[in-house]
Protein backbone atom coordinates (compact mmCIF):
# COMPACT_ATOMS: atom_id res chain seq x y z
CA UNK A 1 0.00 0.00 0.00
CA UNK A 2 2.47 2.36 0.64
CA UNK A 3 5.52 2.73 -2.55
CA UNK A 4 8.71 4.24 -1.47
CA UNK A 5 10.48 4.43 -4.70
CA UNK A 6 14.06 5.76 -5.25
CA UNK A 7 13.85 8.61 -2.77
CA UNK A 8 17.23 10.34 -2.01
CA UNK A 9 17.65 13.21 0.40
CA UNK A 10 20.11 15.59 0.43
CA UNK A 11 20.50 18.79 2.84
CA UNK A 12 22.28 21.73 2.29
CA UNK A 13 25.05 22.20 4.70
CA UNK A 14 27.18 25.68 4.38
CA UNK A 15 27.29 25.77 0.65
CA UNK A 16 27.94 22.13 0.63
CA UNK A 17 25.36 19.25 0.36
CA UNK A 18 24.74 16.36 2.28
CA UNK A 19 23.40 13.18 1.71
CA UNK A 20 21.38 11.94 3.89
CA UNK A 21 19.43 9.22 2.07
CA UNK A 22 20.37 7.42 -1.00
CA UNK A 23 17.95 5.98 -3.73
CA UNK A 24 15.62 3.82 -1.10
CA UNK A 25 13.40 1.38 -2.71
CA UNK A 26 10.69 -0.19 -0.46
CA UNK A 27 7.07 -1.72 -0.36
CA UNK A 28 4.96 -1.67 2.66
CA UNK A 29 2.25 -3.83 2.76
CA UNK A 30 -1.27 -3.32 4.10
CA UNK A 31 -1.38 -4.12 7.82
CA UNK A 32 2.56 -4.68 8.82
CA UNK A 33 4.11 -3.35 11.12
CA UNK A 34 7.84 -2.22 9.55
CA UNK A 35 10.39 -0.62 12.18
CA UNK A 36 13.60 1.46 10.45
CA UNK A 37 16.69 1.22 12.78
CA UNK A 38 20.23 2.26 11.82
CA UNK A 39 23.09 4.54 13.59
CA UNK A 40 22.28 7.85 14.36
CA UNK A 41 22.13 10.43 11.25
CA UNK A 42 21.65 6.96 9.02
CA UNK A 43 18.12 8.83 7.52
CA UNK A 44 15.46 7.30 9.69
CA UNK A 45 13.84 9.74 10.73
CA UNK A 46 13.99 11.87 7.37
CA UNK A 47 12.51 8.99 5.83
CA UNK A 48 9.98 8.95 8.47
CA UNK A 49 8.95 12.64 7.55
CA UNK A 50 9.45 12.12 3.93
CA UNK A 51 6.59 9.46 3.92
CA UNK A 52 4.24 11.74 6.33
CA UNK A 53 5.22 14.81 3.74
CA UNK A 54 6.43 16.70 6.73
CA UNK A 55 9.62 17.05 4.32
CA UNK A 56 10.12 16.69 0.25
CA UNK A 57 12.45 13.88 -1.19
CA UNK A 58 15.44 15.60 -3.43
CA UNK A 59 14.57 12.64 -5.64
CA UNK A 60 11.89 9.53 -6.08
CA UNK A 61 8.32 10.19 -4.36
CA UNK A 62 6.35 7.88 -1.73
CA UNK A 63 3.04 6.19 -3.18
CA UNK A 64 -0.21 5.68 -0.60
CA UNK A 65 -1.64 3.36 -2.86
CA UNK A 66 -1.66 5.16 -6.19
CA UNK A 67 -0.80 8.71 -4.75
CA UNK A 68 2.10 10.57 -4.57
CA UNK A 69 2.56 11.82 -1.01
CA UNK A 70 3.30 15.72 -1.32
CA UNK A 71 2.10 17.31 2.04
CA UNK A 72 0.99 15.95 5.19
CA UNK A 73 -3.01 13.78 4.78
CA UNK A 74 -5.50 12.73 7.22
CA UNK A 75 -4.46 9.30 5.60
CA UNK A 76 -1.12 9.36 7.71
CA UNK A 77 -0.48 10.52 11.19
CA UNK A 78 2.99 10.58 13.11
CA UNK A 79 3.61 10.88 16.76
CA UNK A 80 6.95 11.79 17.54
CA UNK A 81 9.47 11.25 19.88
CA UNK A 82 7.87 13.96 22.49
CA UNK A 83 4.42 14.00 22.84
CA UNK A 84 4.03 17.71 21.78
CA UNK A 85 0.56 18.39 23.35
CA UNK A 86 -0.12 21.92 22.88
CA UNK A 87 0.26 23.16 26.59
CA UNK A 88 -2.42 25.79 26.48
CA UNK A 89 -5.27 23.23 25.69
CA UNK A 90 -6.71 20.44 27.90
CA UNK A 91 -6.64 16.37 26.64
CA UNK A 92 -10.24 16.72 24.87
CA UNK A 93 -9.12 19.97 22.68
CA UNK A 94 -5.80 18.47 22.12
CA UNK A 95 -7.06 15.34 20.27
CA UNK A 96 -9.39 17.53 18.49
CA UNK A 97 -6.78 19.25 17.01
CA UNK A 98 -6.98 15.94 14.11
CA UNK A 99 -10.82 16.49 13.64
CA UNK A 100 -11.38 19.99 13.56
CA UNK A 101 -13.60 20.27 10.56
CA UNK A 102 -15.69 17.16 11.74
CA UNK A 103 -18.90 18.86 13.47
CA UNK A 104 -19.20 18.96 17.06
CA UNK A 105 -21.34 15.80 17.73
CA UNK A 106 -19.37 13.68 15.92
CA UNK A 107 -15.69 15.53 17.38
CA UNK A 108 -16.81 14.38 20.87
CA UNK A 109 -17.94 10.66 20.04
CA UNK A 110 -14.50 10.06 18.35
CA UNK A 111 -12.49 11.60 21.26
CA UNK A 112 -14.27 9.88 23.80
CA UNK A 113 -14.03 6.40 22.11
CA UNK A 114 -10.32 7.14 21.23
CA UNK A 115 -9.72 8.07 25.10
CA UNK A 116 -11.38 4.73 25.82
CA UNK A 117 -8.95 2.75 23.68
CA UNK A 118 -5.67 4.59 24.99
CA UNK A 119 -6.86 3.41 28.45
CA UNK A 120 -7.66 7.57 29.50
CA UNK A 121 -11.30 7.91 29.71
CA UNK A 122 -11.23 10.11 32.38
CA UNK A 123 -8.36 12.33 31.58
CA UNK A 124 -10.22 14.70 28.87
CA UNK A 125 -10.26 17.46 31.25
CA UNK A 126 -6.55 17.22 32.42
CA UNK A 127 -3.83 19.77 31.23
CA UNK A 128 -0.60 18.23 29.62
CA UNK A 129 1.47 19.64 32.71
CA UNK A 130 -0.59 16.73 34.66
CA UNK A 131 0.25 14.07 32.62
CA UNK A 132 2.77 11.76 33.00
CA UNK A 133 5.49 10.88 29.95
CA UNK A 134 3.31 7.40 29.06
CA UNK A 135 -0.18 8.80 29.93
CA UNK A 136 0.89 12.23 27.54
CA UNK A 137 2.32 10.13 24.67
CA UNK A 138 -1.18 7.36 24.91
CA UNK A 139 -2.83 11.23 24.23
CA UNK A 140 -0.22 11.74 21.07
CA UNK A 141 -1.41 8.46 19.99
CA UNK A 142 -4.79 9.11 20.53
CA UNK A 143 -4.57 12.16 18.55
CA UNK A 144 -3.07 10.78 15.75
CA UNK A 145 -5.76 7.50 15.58
CA UNK A 146 -8.76 9.45 15.85
CA UNK A 147 -8.00 11.11 12.14
CA UNK A 148 -8.77 7.38 11.48
CA UNK A 149 -5.46 6.55 9.17
CA UNK A 150 -4.64 4.33 6.83
CA UNK A 151 -0.83 4.38 7.86
CA UNK A 152 0.71 4.90 11.40
CA UNK A 153 3.71 6.86 11.31
CA UNK A 154 5.76 6.56 15.01
CA UNK A 155 9.28 8.60 15.10
CA UNK A 156 10.94 6.64 18.69
CA UNK A 157 7.62 7.50 20.55
CA UNK A 158 8.68 5.43 23.30
CA UNK A 159 12.35 6.42 23.69
CA UNK A 160 12.00 8.91 26.62
CA UNK A 161 9.59 6.40 28.72
CA UNK A 162 11.25 4.23 31.36
CA UNK A 163 11.04 0.65 30.64
CA UNK A 164 7.92 -0.37 32.88
CA UNK A 165 5.69 2.66 30.59
CA UNK A 166 7.33 1.51 27.82
CA UNK A 167 6.48 -1.90 27.79
CA UNK A 168 3.04 -1.31 28.77
CA UNK A 169 2.77 0.96 25.66
CA UNK A 170 4.23 -1.29 23.34
CA UNK A 171 1.33 -3.89 24.29
CA UNK A 172 -1.23 -1.30 24.06
CA UNK A 173 -0.11 0.28 20.59
CA UNK A 174 0.53 -3.61 19.27
CA UNK A 175 -3.17 -4.30 20.51
CA UNK A 176 -4.54 -0.82 18.89
CA UNK A 177 -2.59 -2.00 15.82
CA UNK A 178 -4.66 -5.52 15.62
CA UNK A 179 -7.57 -4.03 16.41
CA UNK A 180 -7.62 -1.32 14.08
CA UNK A 181 -6.25 -3.01 11.27
CA UNK A 182 -3.66 -0.02 10.51
CA UNK A 183 -0.06 -0.40 9.05
CA UNK A 184 2.63 1.03 10.97
CA UNK A 185 6.19 2.76 10.14
CA UNK A 186 8.43 3.43 13.30
CA UNK A 187 11.84 4.20 13.93
CA UNK A 188 13.30 3.06 16.64
CA UNK A 189 16.75 3.00 18.54
CA UNK A 190 15.70 -0.22 20.43
CA UNK A 191 16.39 -2.98 18.65
CA UNK A 192 14.76 -5.36 21.06
CA UNK A 193 11.49 -2.55 20.72
CA UNK A 194 11.98 -3.45 16.51
CA UNK A 195 11.89 -7.32 16.45
CA UNK A 196 9.34 -7.08 19.64
CA UNK A 197 7.09 -5.35 17.08
CA UNK A 198 7.68 -5.76 14.10
CA UNK A 199 6.83 -8.04 11.11
CA UNK A 200 9.73 -6.44 8.71
CA UNK A 201 12.95 -4.25 9.98
CA UNK A 202 14.56 -1.82 7.66
CA UNK A 203 18.05 -1.76 9.16
CA UNK A 204 19.45 1.78 7.35
CA UNK A 205 23.16 2.53 6.58
CA UNK A 206 24.86 6.08 6.25
CA UNK A 207 25.49 7.30 3.13
CA UNK A 208 28.81 7.33 2.03
CA UNK A 209 30.39 9.12 -0.95
CA UNK A 210 31.05 6.88 -3.69
CA UNK A 211 30.00 4.11 -2.51
CA UNK A 212 26.53 1.57 -2.27
CA UNK A 213 24.97 1.64 0.89
CA UNK A 214 23.27 -1.45 1.70
CA UNK A 215 20.24 -1.34 3.36
CA UNK A 216 18.76 -4.56 4.66
CA UNK A 217 15.44 -5.54 4.90
CA UNK A 218 15.08 -8.11 7.79
CA UNK A 219 11.96 -10.38 7.63
CA UNK A 220 10.93 -11.37 11.75
CA UNK A 221 8.87 -14.91 11.38
CA UNK A 222 5.62 -14.70 13.32
CA UNK A 223 4.69 -15.86 15.88
CA UNK A 224 7.66 -13.97 17.75
CA UNK A 225 9.59 -16.41 20.36
CA UNK A 226 12.27 -14.62 23.01
CA UNK A 227 14.75 -17.17 21.75
CA UNK A 228 14.07 -16.17 18.17
CA UNK A 229 14.34 -12.64 19.04
CA UNK A 230 17.72 -12.86 20.72
CA UNK A 231 18.74 -14.22 17.34
CA UNK A 232 16.91 -11.05 15.49
CA UNK A 233 18.71 -8.93 17.78
CA UNK A 234 22.04 -10.25 16.95
CA UNK A 235 21.73 -10.58 13.21
CA UNK A 236 20.20 -6.62 13.29
CA UNK A 237 23.47 -5.38 15.16
CA UNK A 238 25.50 -6.97 12.89
CA UNK A 239 23.50 -5.57 9.45
CA UNK A 240 23.76 -2.25 11.51
CA UNK A 241 28.18 -2.12 12.71
CA UNK A 242 28.84 -4.81 9.69
CA UNK A 243 31.01 -7.40 11.92
CA UNK A 244 29.79 -10.32 9.98
CA UNK A 245 28.51 -11.22 6.95
CA UNK A 246 24.90 -11.44 6.61
CA UNK A 247 23.20 -14.25 4.66
CA UNK A 248 19.59 -14.30 5.85
CA UNK A 249 19.22 -10.41 5.31
CA UNK A 250 18.16 -9.51 1.77
CA UNK A 251 19.66 -6.72 0.49
CA UNK A 252 17.72 -3.65 -1.13
CA UNK B 1 -3.37 6.27 38.92
CA UNK B 2 -3.95 10.26 38.60
CA UNK B 3 -7.87 9.18 39.91
CA UNK B 4 -6.38 7.01 42.74
CA UNK B 5 -4.13 9.95 44.00
CA UNK B 6 -7.30 12.36 43.36
CA UNK B 7 -9.21 10.10 45.82
CA UNK B 8 -6.79 9.62 48.40
CA UNK B 9 -6.72 13.37 48.93
CA UNK B 10 -10.68 13.49 49.35
CA UNK B 11 -10.25 11.46 51.90
CA UNK B 12 -7.59 13.02 53.69
CA UNK B 13 -9.32 15.96 53.65
CA UNK B 14 -12.76 14.44 54.80
CA UNK B 15 -10.63 13.28 57.79
CA UNK B 16 -9.09 16.14 58.44
CA UNK B 17 -10.93 19.25 57.53
CA UNK B 18 -8.21 21.37 59.95
CA UNK B 19 -6.50 21.05 56.16
CA UNK B 20 -8.90 23.48 55.12
CA UNK B 21 -8.88 25.88 57.14
CA UNK B 22 -5.25 25.97 57.39
CA UNK B 23 -5.30 27.04 53.76
CA UNK B 24 -7.45 29.76 54.46
CA UNK B 25 -5.66 30.75 56.84
CA UNK B 26 -2.39 30.46 53.79
CA UNK B 27 -4.85 32.35 51.91
CA UNK B 28 -5.52 35.04 53.89
CA UNK B 29 -1.86 35.57 55.51
CA UNK B 30 -0.76 35.71 51.70
CA UNK B 31 -3.12 38.58 50.92
CA UNK B 32 -2.54 40.22 53.73
CA UNK B 33 1.11 40.37 53.35
CA UNK B 34 0.91 42.56 50.97
CA UNK B 35 0.09 45.71 52.54
CA UNK B 36 2.20 45.38 55.56
CA UNK B 37 5.46 47.23 53.48
CA UNK B 38 2.74 49.91 52.61
CA UNK B 39 1.74 50.58 56.64
CA UNK B 40 5.42 50.59 58.12
CA UNK B 41 6.11 53.09 55.36
CA UNK B 42 3.35 55.22 56.94
CA UNK B 43 4.38 54.79 60.10
CA UNK B 44 7.77 55.68 59.68
CA UNK B 45 6.52 58.67 57.83
CA UNK B 46 4.04 59.73 60.53
CA UNK B 47 7.38 59.21 62.65
CA UNK B 48 9.09 61.48 60.71
CA UNK B 49 6.80 64.53 60.48
CA UNK B 50 5.92 64.25 64.15
CA UNK B 51 9.61 64.56 65.87
CA UNK B 52 9.70 66.88 62.76
CA UNK B 53 12.98 65.32 61.74
CA UNK B 54 11.50 66.60 57.77
CA UNK B 55 9.92 69.79 57.79
CA UNK B 56 6.27 69.83 57.31
CA UNK B 57 6.18 72.27 54.49
CA UNK B 58 8.35 69.34 52.51
CA UNK B 59 6.58 66.32 54.13
CA UNK B 60 3.21 67.05 55.48
CA UNK B 61 2.01 64.16 57.92
CA UNK B 62 -0.46 61.59 57.11
CA UNK B 63 -3.51 63.02 58.18
CA UNK B 64 -2.88 66.54 56.42
CA UNK B 65 -2.76 64.53 53.27
CA UNK B 66 -6.05 62.83 54.15
CA UNK B 67 -7.80 65.82 55.22
CA UNK B 68 -6.79 67.51 51.84
CA UNK B 69 -8.05 64.40 49.80
CA UNK B 70 -11.20 64.41 52.13
CA UNK B 71 -11.85 68.32 51.84
CA UNK B 72 -11.18 67.68 47.72
CA UNK B 73 -13.77 64.67 47.67
CA UNK B 74 -16.66 66.51 49.95
CA UNK B 75 -17.67 68.32 46.66
CA UNK B 76 -17.19 65.49 44.17
CA UNK B 77 -13.95 68.17 42.75
CA UNK B 78 -11.73 64.58 43.74
CA UNK B 79 -13.96 62.27 41.48
CA UNK B 80 -13.79 64.27 38.72
CA UNK B 81 -10.18 64.30 38.48
CA UNK B 82 -10.06 60.78 38.97
CA UNK B 83 -12.16 60.36 36.15
CA UNK B 84 -11.17 62.59 33.98
CA UNK B 85 -7.45 60.89 34.22
CA UNK B 86 -9.18 57.37 34.48
CA UNK B 87 -10.47 57.92 31.30
CA UNK B 88 -7.55 58.99 29.43
CA UNK B 89 -5.71 56.25 30.52
CA UNK B 90 -8.32 54.00 29.14
CA UNK B 91 -8.82 55.26 26.11
CA UNK B 92 -5.45 55.74 25.76
CA UNK B 93 -4.85 52.15 26.39
CA UNK B 94 -7.42 50.86 24.55
CA UNK B 95 -6.47 52.65 21.46
CA UNK B 96 -2.63 51.50 21.84
CA UNK B 97 -3.16 47.90 22.76
CA UNK B 98 -5.34 47.81 19.75
CA UNK B 99 -3.25 48.71 16.84
CA UNK B 100 -0.15 46.68 18.69
CA UNK B 101 -2.00 43.76 19.05
CA UNK B 102 -2.84 44.01 15.07
CA UNK B 103 0.94 45.02 14.69
CA UNK B 104 2.47 42.77 16.86
CA UNK B 105 0.75 39.72 14.80
CA UNK B 106 1.23 40.34 11.30
CA UNK B 107 4.95 41.19 12.15
CA UNK B 108 5.04 37.75 13.91
CA UNK B 109 3.31 36.05 11.88
CA UNK B 110 5.04 37.57 8.67
CA UNK B 111 8.45 37.75 7.93
CA UNK B 112 7.69 40.22 5.21
CA UNK B 113 5.89 42.46 6.91
CA UNK B 114 7.71 42.38 10.03
CA UNK B 115 11.11 43.57 7.84
CA UNK B 116 8.70 45.69 6.42
CA UNK B 117 7.48 47.06 9.83
CA UNK B 118 9.75 46.27 12.78
CA UNK B 119 13.26 48.51 11.64
CA UNK B 120 10.72 51.45 12.15
CA UNK B 121 9.21 50.67 15.14
CA UNK B 122 12.51 50.05 17.16
CA UNK B 123 13.81 53.43 15.95
CA UNK B 124 10.71 54.64 17.00
CA UNK B 125 10.81 52.88 19.94
CA UNK B 126 14.45 55.13 21.23
CA UNK B 127 12.34 58.04 20.54
CA UNK B 128 11.59 59.83 24.65
CA UNK B 129 8.21 59.96 25.32
CA UNK B 130 8.70 63.87 25.75
CA UNK B 131 9.21 64.59 22.47
CA UNK B 132 6.14 63.56 21.23
CA UNK B 133 4.54 66.13 23.26
CA UNK B 134 5.32 69.33 20.89
CA UNK B 135 4.24 67.51 17.78
CA UNK B 136 0.89 65.98 19.26
CA UNK B 137 0.00 69.45 20.88
CA UNK B 138 0.72 70.66 17.23
CA UNK B 139 -1.45 67.97 15.34
CA UNK B 140 -4.18 67.13 18.07
CA UNK B 141 -4.58 70.87 19.81
CA UNK B 142 -4.05 70.55 23.81
CA UNK B 143 -6.78 68.95 24.72
CA UNK B 144 -7.83 65.34 25.29
CA UNK B 145 -6.47 63.88 21.62
CA UNK B 146 -2.97 65.07 22.14
CA UNK B 147 -3.02 63.32 26.00
CA UNK B 148 -4.79 60.13 24.41
CA UNK B 149 -2.24 60.22 21.75
CA UNK B 150 0.62 59.97 23.96
CA UNK B 151 -0.33 57.86 26.50
CA UNK B 152 -1.03 55.31 23.18
CA UNK B 153 2.38 55.99 22.00
CA UNK B 154 3.66 54.16 25.85
CA UNK B 155 1.19 51.42 26.01
CA UNK B 156 1.90 50.43 22.13
CA UNK B 157 5.48 49.73 22.59
CA UNK B 158 5.71 47.09 25.50
CA UNK B 159 2.53 44.94 23.96
CA UNK B 160 3.90 45.32 20.54
CA UNK B 161 7.50 43.89 21.66
CA UNK B 162 6.24 40.87 23.73
CA UNK B 163 3.82 40.30 21.39
CA UNK B 164 5.90 40.19 18.45
CA UNK B 165 8.58 38.25 20.30
CA UNK B 166 6.08 35.74 21.52
CA UNK B 167 4.74 34.91 18.03
CA UNK B 168 8.35 34.56 16.26
CA UNK B 169 9.11 32.25 19.92
CA UNK B 170 6.48 29.82 19.40
CA UNK B 171 8.44 26.09 19.16
CA UNK B 172 8.81 24.89 15.40
CA UNK B 173 7.27 22.02 16.75
CA UNK B 174 4.41 23.26 17.54
CA UNK B 175 3.79 24.18 14.11
CA UNK B 176 4.57 20.85 12.56
CA UNK B 177 1.99 19.43 14.68
CA UNK B 178 -0.58 21.68 13.39
CA UNK B 179 0.97 20.72 9.57
CA UNK B 180 0.65 16.93 10.59
CA UNK B 181 -2.90 17.29 11.44
CA UNK B 182 -4.24 19.47 8.38
CA UNK B 183 -4.74 22.73 9.77
CA UNK B 184 -5.21 25.56 7.49
CA UNK B 185 -3.66 28.61 8.34
CA UNK B 186 -6.76 30.10 10.07
CA UNK B 187 -6.68 27.08 12.17
CA UNK B 188 -3.28 27.42 12.92
CA UNK B 189 -3.21 30.90 14.15
CA UNK B 190 -6.56 29.88 16.40
CA UNK B 191 -5.63 26.89 18.15
CA UNK B 192 -1.47 27.06 17.88
CA UNK B 193 -0.05 30.88 17.91
CA UNK B 194 -2.89 32.92 19.36
CA UNK B 195 -3.34 30.79 22.46
CA UNK B 196 0.37 30.31 22.46
CA UNK B 197 0.79 33.93 22.84
CA UNK B 198 -1.37 34.91 25.30
CA UNK B 199 1.12 34.65 28.37
CA UNK B 200 3.69 37.33 26.61
CA UNK B 201 0.52 39.22 25.29
CA UNK B 202 -0.94 39.68 28.99
CA UNK B 203 2.60 40.60 30.21
CA UNK B 204 2.67 43.23 27.62
CA UNK B 205 -0.37 44.75 28.65
CA UNK B 206 0.50 44.90 32.53
CA UNK B 207 3.70 46.60 31.07
CA UNK B 208 1.93 48.68 28.52
CA UNK B 209 -0.74 49.75 31.38
CA UNK B 210 2.13 50.70 33.74
CA UNK B 211 3.26 52.67 30.90
CA UNK B 212 0.01 54.38 30.01
CA UNK B 213 -0.23 55.46 33.66
CA UNK B 214 3.49 56.65 33.27
CA UNK B 215 2.19 58.27 30.24
CA UNK B 216 -0.65 60.22 31.84
CA UNK B 217 1.06 61.90 34.13
CA UNK B 218 3.52 63.32 31.42
CA UNK B 219 0.22 64.47 29.57
CA UNK B 220 -1.32 66.03 31.97
CA UNK B 221 1.94 67.95 33.60
CA UNK B 222 2.03 69.19 29.51
CA UNK B 223 -1.11 71.37 30.03
CA UNK B 224 -4.44 70.00 31.70
CA UNK B 225 -7.01 71.99 33.61
CA UNK B 226 -8.45 68.48 35.44
CA UNK B 227 -6.87 65.15 36.38
CA UNK B 228 -4.55 63.88 38.96
CA UNK B 229 -1.80 65.32 36.70
CA UNK B 230 -2.83 68.72 37.11
CA UNK B 231 -3.77 68.35 40.80
CA UNK B 232 0.07 67.82 41.66
CA UNK B 233 1.02 71.11 39.60
CA UNK B 234 -1.43 72.64 41.46
CA UNK B 235 -0.14 71.34 44.74
CA UNK B 236 3.37 72.80 43.36
CA UNK B 237 1.85 75.92 42.19
CA UNK B 238 -0.20 76.53 45.55
CA UNK B 239 2.72 75.41 48.19
CA UNK B 240 0.63 72.61 49.18
CA UNK B 241 2.75 69.24 49.54
CA UNK B 242 -0.27 67.79 51.12
CA UNK B 243 -1.98 67.55 47.65
CA UNK B 244 1.11 66.46 45.70
CA UNK B 245 1.24 63.35 47.95
CA UNK B 246 -2.30 62.91 48.15
CA UNK B 247 -2.37 62.60 44.08
CA UNK B 248 0.63 60.01 44.13
CA UNK B 249 -0.85 57.58 46.47
CA UNK B 250 -4.11 57.93 44.32
CA UNK B 251 -2.34 56.88 41.36
CA UNK B 252 -0.09 54.11 43.14
CA UNK B 253 -3.57 52.72 43.92
CA UNK B 254 -5.93 53.27 40.98
CA UNK B 255 -2.89 51.88 39.10
CA UNK B 256 -2.67 48.89 41.59
CA UNK B 257 -6.30 48.10 40.69
CA UNK B 258 -6.50 48.51 37.30
CA UNK B 259 -3.39 46.14 37.20
CA UNK B 260 -4.90 43.61 39.37
CA UNK B 261 -8.11 44.03 36.90
CA UNK B 262 -6.15 42.83 33.80
CA UNK B 263 -4.52 39.62 35.72
CA UNK B 264 -7.22 38.75 37.04
CA UNK B 265 -9.26 38.90 34.09
CA UNK B 266 -6.41 37.52 32.54
CA UNK B 267 -6.09 34.35 34.72
CA UNK B 268 -8.50 32.04 32.98
CA UNK B 269 -6.91 31.70 29.94
CA UNK B 270 -3.60 31.16 31.98
CA UNK B 271 -5.07 28.48 33.70
CA UNK B 272 -2.19 25.94 31.44
CA UNK B 273 0.78 27.71 32.46
CA UNK B 274 2.98 26.26 35.00
CA UNK B 275 4.01 28.44 37.57
CA UNK B 276 5.09 28.72 41.05
CA UNK B 277 1.87 30.24 41.48
CA UNK B 278 -0.14 27.68 39.91
CA UNK B 279 1.09 24.63 41.79
CA UNK B 280 0.50 27.00 44.88
CA UNK B 281 -3.54 27.68 44.83
CA UNK B 282 -3.32 23.53 42.77
CA UNK B 283 -1.75 22.50 46.22
CA UNK B 284 -4.69 25.08 48.20
CA UNK B 285 -7.34 23.98 45.90
CA UNK B 286 -6.63 20.09 46.20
Amino acid sequence: MLKIHNVSKAFKNNDKSVNVLENINLFVEKQEILSLVGQSGCGKSTLLRIISGLEKASSGHVKLYDEIITKPSSSIAMVFQDPRLMPWLNVFDNIKLSILNDNKETQKFKINNTLKKVGLENAGDLWPRQLSGGMAQRVAIARALVQEPKVLLLDEPFSALDSFTKTNLHEHVKDLWSSLKITIVMVTHDINEATGMSDRILVLQKPVKNKISKNEIIKINQPRSSYKNDEYNELIKNCIFKTNNIQTAAFI
Amino acid sequence: MYLILKNINLKLQDKFPKYLSCNLIYQLSHNIIGIVLPIIIIIIWYLLTITETVRNNLLPPPQEVIDELLNLSSDGTLFSHILITLSRVFYGFVFGAVVATILGVITGVSPTLRSFFDPTIQALKAVPSLAWVPLFILWFGIFEDSKIALISVGVFFPIYLNLMMGIRQIDKKMIEVAHINNLNYFQTVRWVLLPGIIPEWVTGLRSGLALGWMFVIAAELMGASEGLGYLMIDGQMTGRPALIIGALILFAIIGKITDEILYISAKPFLKWKVSLNTMQEEENNA
